[in-house]
């Protein structure tokens, strides 16, 4: 008991800190990511050859540069992108130093999970949109986003859990929070306690975020009650 | 008044090349002309794959016909694009065999989406739904959600969707195909009221003659994308000229005659074990099952006033 005590008292800010940096990177890498990633899902979805406005070479395009964000391993567009990021946010350090890798290896990633959700909306909807005169965007913005709403939450906790062990990642290039913590502590320094506590809050983390997607998905999605 | 000449539509989509069949054959239309006066409850009846989807599809063009015209009220329409197709569109209403309601809209506001569509003001929105609703007869749904309500009530909040504009045509894809037999003769009811209250031409695809026969005025008959037969419905189900006309009569006796129906009926039910598990009324099968139980409550003694209406016309 008494230990336990005593590693709070010599930790305990430490670990608070690094998982306050980790909620931080995290959250705000997977907000910009879907601002990227909604149009990149909506519009690989419109020019898809059975879309609302079939592309084929818009469609390809897009197809490949989801293909490739998304099959570049992590921790080499960690340090590949180290001068956009300088350039973007001054500093290729710290949480937002991992915000712009953060966001450009989940953008792709987010355009397909969005694409997934799409799809799921019963194309008899579409028509019906259609049969009342709704225009492009409207049946975008009113059909295919409205109706997919709970399919969309799930993805955002499924897209949120995977940044968040992308983070741990950006923790070896000096990101802070709990994957650097975790390395730093427990990998460099053999301090296994630490380590430890670092994993432990991050399944805590984890579980709770994914315990809010689906609990929320669920409450809003009107189907089956 | 809707005017169709010398309409074809083919399909030269790759799935069409690379698996013709009786749905994405290479001509899903040929050569139909027909006309459709104000007013008319219109039936386009055939077997499956006979075109009649597509024949509806092409007159708010949510299928681009390959070659004729339609004209809607004396105009062409067949050339329309942007901002005029989408007011064709709008002026004309359509519900599905499914339904095809809004999920994860409440009743109220899957009815006043075409309204919203036209950037109507909420509250103009609002309380043109609620009156749409009570014509519909459930009003007191309008907080429900679709997935909360019977295939009944589902087909009468996409009726009074499809009324929201005000339209002058009503076009009914398979309307009550997925529905049981009083269930159907509730919308049919609905429909023919409409027509006669509001004055909306309707024009209703089914495989069913008991629909027909039920609602519609005239009828005209598909088979394998061409107009084999149109005119007064007592007309041409009296005297039939074509043989996928009397084809159809004869499918429809079978269906009605008491021991093939015990029969079929017995089937249906084994059939119905089988695909307890799988989406109600989308198996072609069923559908066939829904024919037959539609078929044989027509002449059912409790359907007789309903019948009796459906003579009047």
């Amino acid at each position: 008991m008494e230990a336990l005590q005593t590693f709070f008292e010599n930790y305990g800010a430490l670990l608070a800190r690094g998982t306050l940096d980790t909620l931080l990177m995290t959250s705000v890498s997977t907000l910009c990511a879907y601002i990227l990633g909604i149009p990149l899902g909506i519009l690989v979805t419109i020019t898809a050859p059975q879309g609302l406005r079939p592309h084929p070479v818009c469609n390809t395009v897009l197809g490949w540069i989801l293909n490739i964000g998304r099959s570049i391993p992590f921790i080499i567009l960690l340090v590949a992108l180290i001068p956009l990021t300088r350039f973007l946010v001054g500093t290729a350090l710290g949480v937002a130093g991992a915000i712009v890798p953060l966001v450009f290896a989940a953008a792709p990633f987010v355009g397909r999970m969005v694409e997934q959700s799409l799809a799921e909306v019963d194309d008899g909807l579409v028509e019906a949109a259609q049969s009342f005169g709704a225009s492009l965007w409207q049946i975008v913005y009113k059909v295919l986003l409205r109706e997919s709403v709970p399919s969309l939450i799930r993805g955002a906790s499924i897209t949120f859990i995977t940044l968040f062990g992308y983070s741990a990642m950006a923790g070896t290039v000096g990101a802070g929070g709990l994957g650097d913590i975790a390395i730093r502590y427990g990998y460099q320094r053999y301090q296994d306690d630490v380590m430890l506590a670092a994993v432990l809050l991050c399944i805590i983390l984890v579980q709770i975020v994914q315990t809010i997607g689906d609990v929320s998905a669920r409450k809003i999605d009107k189907r089956n009650r | 008044m809707i005017q169709i000449e010398h309409l074809s539509k083919s399909f030269a989509s790759p799935a069409a090349r690379t698996h013709p069949s009786p749905e994405t054959g290479q001509h899903a239309l040929h050569d139909v002309s027909l006309t459709i006066e104000d007013g008319d409850i219109f039936g386009i009846i055939g077997s499956s794959g006979a075109g009649k989807s597509t024949l509806v599809r092409c007159i708010n063009l949510l299928e681009r016909p390959t070659s004729g015209h339609i004209s809607v009220d004396g105009r062409e329409i067949t050339g329309y694009k942007g901002r005029q197709l989408l007011q064709l569109r709008a002026s004309m209403g359509m519900i599905f065999q499914h339904f095809s309601l809004f999920q994860q809209r409440s009743v109220l506001r899957n009815v006043s989406f075409p309204l919203e569509i036209q950037r109507k003001p909420r509250r103009v929105c609002e309380s043109r739904a609620i009156e749409l609703l009570e014509l519909v007869g459930i009003a007191e749904k309008e907080q429900a959600y679709p997935s909360q309500l019977s295939g009944g009530q589902q087909q009468r909040v996409a009726i009074a969707r499809a009324l929201a504009n005000n339209p002058r045509v009503m076009l009914c894809d398979e309307a009550t195909s997925a529905l049981d037999t009083a269930t159907t003769a509730s919308i049919l009811e609905l429909l023919h009221s409409i027509n006669a209250e509001l004055g909306v031409t309707i024009i209703v695809i089914t495989h069913s003659l008991a629909v027909t026969e039920r609602i519609c005025n005239r009828i005209a008959v598909l088979d394998k994308g061409r107009l084999v037969e149109q005119g007064a419905t007592r007309e041409v189900l009296r005297n039939p000229q074509s043989q996928a006309t009397r084809e159809l009569i004869a499918a429809d006796r079978v269906a009605a005659f008491p021991a093939a129906a015990c029969e079929s009926a017995g089937k249906a039910g084994e059939r119905a074990g089988k695909t307890a598990d799988e989406a109600a009324g989308k198996d072609r099968g069923e559908a066939a099952t829904e024919g037959t139980r539609g078929a044989a409550g027509t002449r059912s003694p409790g359907d007789t006033g309903l019948a009796c209406k459906g003579a009047d016309l």
